[in-house]
């Protein structure tokens, strides 16, 4: 009962109330075995920050249904720096336009996911992204 | 080593929350943070908070939490949710109850998965709670996982232990079950706005009387009968605790400043009972000899070479040997 355990803070940034997306994927990390922190919705960059620091988690979530993804993602990247957290893996899920992929990606999201996307899929992504080497 | 000890106790919260980890994974790291964290804890007031799933732990400890910084106390909440069975995964949640407490560094919360335990709490949390208390928090509410009748792990934690009802969850008979109404050093009524508050409320305090009988003076065919309380209980300065009953409403923070009040009588009874003292040495004592039981065992097997255990363990499962003869076998082979 003493290993290692991938933490993870899963969070809705910004003002849309539509978190059945993040409650999926929440229960589908558990299910792989994750320990997830879910905080609720209507979060700000700044709350998202705190608690990935509180919590010492390896990866953050972020499910963003309102259009406000390149103002909150790369401010919630920011501040994980600002607080030492650099090695904090960004994912992002929700719905983000094509061509805004790779801003993010560029701004230090490790992937971005749209409607549908596996479970299977990020769990494998977020396996591989915390595992050093 | 000594500059991860030098930033906790100077403040630094990532220094603080990557040690959290390494003691909620017991790794080598941990276990030696904590021995030399040890000198510095033994002066935060645990609040331990339990209560049934949905009675609003995580509501009352957001408002009690918010309470204590108006009195500029530096709060740590350690949060505890179980783990799946079955995959090992949580979902920890009491986040979503406290985001009140967001953007004050006066506060820190934790989420632990408990991680197999059963007695609802983690098997670190005792230690997660030192490393809060050595780092300077003047106040460690530790809430457990929403629990049943005998989660009470948490009493031999905590010096003052909150047990949360909400109106409509049982009726007398379950009042006077053993278990975790026992465990209560103050009784909380939350949702108190809900239909049920009245009958819920005459429930417990009918069961503290028969914990803790009062002098009863009652007329019956024109008779006056009376019955003395026993003797050492009989007042306000009696030395015993009769657990009070408050009521809340956590959404919107009625009763909160009563509540507190009622903790900080406790913390005073408790001092001055010199109940304070016999808590915390008992919680020490016991801590000790889980771990000298976990360094015996570990040591007892490297003693003894794997197949022998083996076999023994085999002869148990054909039924020749039963686990007691077993036993006897196996300290005897270790000599």
């Amino acid at each position: 009962m003493t290993e290692k355990k991938i933490r993870v803070l899963v969070a809705k940034p910004g003002l849309d109330g539509h978190d059945r997306g993040a409650k999926v994927v929440a229960r589908a990390l558990r299910d792989a075995g994750m320990e997830v922190i879910y905080t609720g919705l209507r979060q700000t960059p700044e709350m998202i920050a705190e608690a990935a620091l509180q919590e010492d988690v390896d990866v953050v979530g972020l499910s963003i249904l309102s259009g406000a993804h390149l103002a909150l993602v790369p401010r919630v990247i920011e501040l994980l720096k600002a607080n030492g957290q650099e090695n904090v893996k960004v994912f992002v899920g929700g719905i983000i336009p094509d061509e805004d992929v790779d801003k993010l990606k560029a701004a230090g999201v490790y992937n971005v996911y749209g409607p549908g996307a596996p479970t299977e899929q990020i769990i494998a992504d977020i396996r591989s992204a915390v595992t050093p080497g | 080593m000594t500059s991860t000890i030098q930033s906790i106790l100077d403040g630094n919260r990532l220094a603080l929350s990557r040690l959290l980890t390494q003691v909620e994974n017991n790794t080598p790291e941990g276990r030696e943070a904590l021995a030399a964290l040890f000198p510095y804890t033994g002066h935060a007031h645990l609040i331990g908070v339990t209560g049934a799933p949905g009675t609003g732990k995580s509501s009352l400890v957001n408002q009690f939490a918010l309470h204590l910084r108006k009195d500029d106390k530096r709060v740590a909440i350690v949060a505890v949710d179980p783990s799946s069975p079955f995959t090992g995964g949580a979902v920890l949640g009491d986040r979503v109850r406290m985001r009140d407490l967001a953007g004050d560094n006066g506060i820190f919360i934790r989420s632990m998965a408990a991680r197999g335990s059963l007695g609802g709490l983690a098997a670190t949390t005792a230690q997660v709670v030192q490393v809060f208390d050595a780092a300077g928090f003047d106040a460690v509410l530790i809430e457990t996982v929403g629990a049943g009748q005998s989660e009470v792990d948490i009493a031999r934690l905590a010096h003052t232990t909150l047990v949360i009802e909400a109106p409509g969850l049982g009726d007398e008979i379950q009042a006077i079950k053993a278990g975790i109404l026992e465990i209560a050093d103050i009784l909380v009524i939350n949702k108190a706005d809900r239909p049920g508050v009245e009958s819920t409320e005459r429930a417990l305090r009918s069961m503290l009387e028969l914990a803790h009988p009062l002098r009863q003076v009652w007329n019956h065919h024109g008779r006056r009968y009376v019955v003395d309380a026993p003797p050492g209980n009989d007042g306000s300065d009696s030395p015993l605790w009769v657990p009070p009953i408050c009521k809340t409403i956590a959404t919107d923070g009625s009763g909160i400043p009563e509540l507190a009040e009622a903790v900080a009588r406790h913390a005073a009874h408790l001092r001055q009972s010199g109940d304070w003292v016999n808590r915390e040495r008992a919680r020490l004592r016991s801590e000790t000899e889980t771990l000298l039981q976990e360094r015996l065992m570990q040591n007892f097997r490297q003693d003894v070479p794997e197949q022998a255990y083996h076999q023994v363990l085999e002869q148990i499962f054909q039924r020749r040997l039963s686990p007691w003869e077993a036993v006897e076998i196996l300290l005897k082979r270790q000599k």
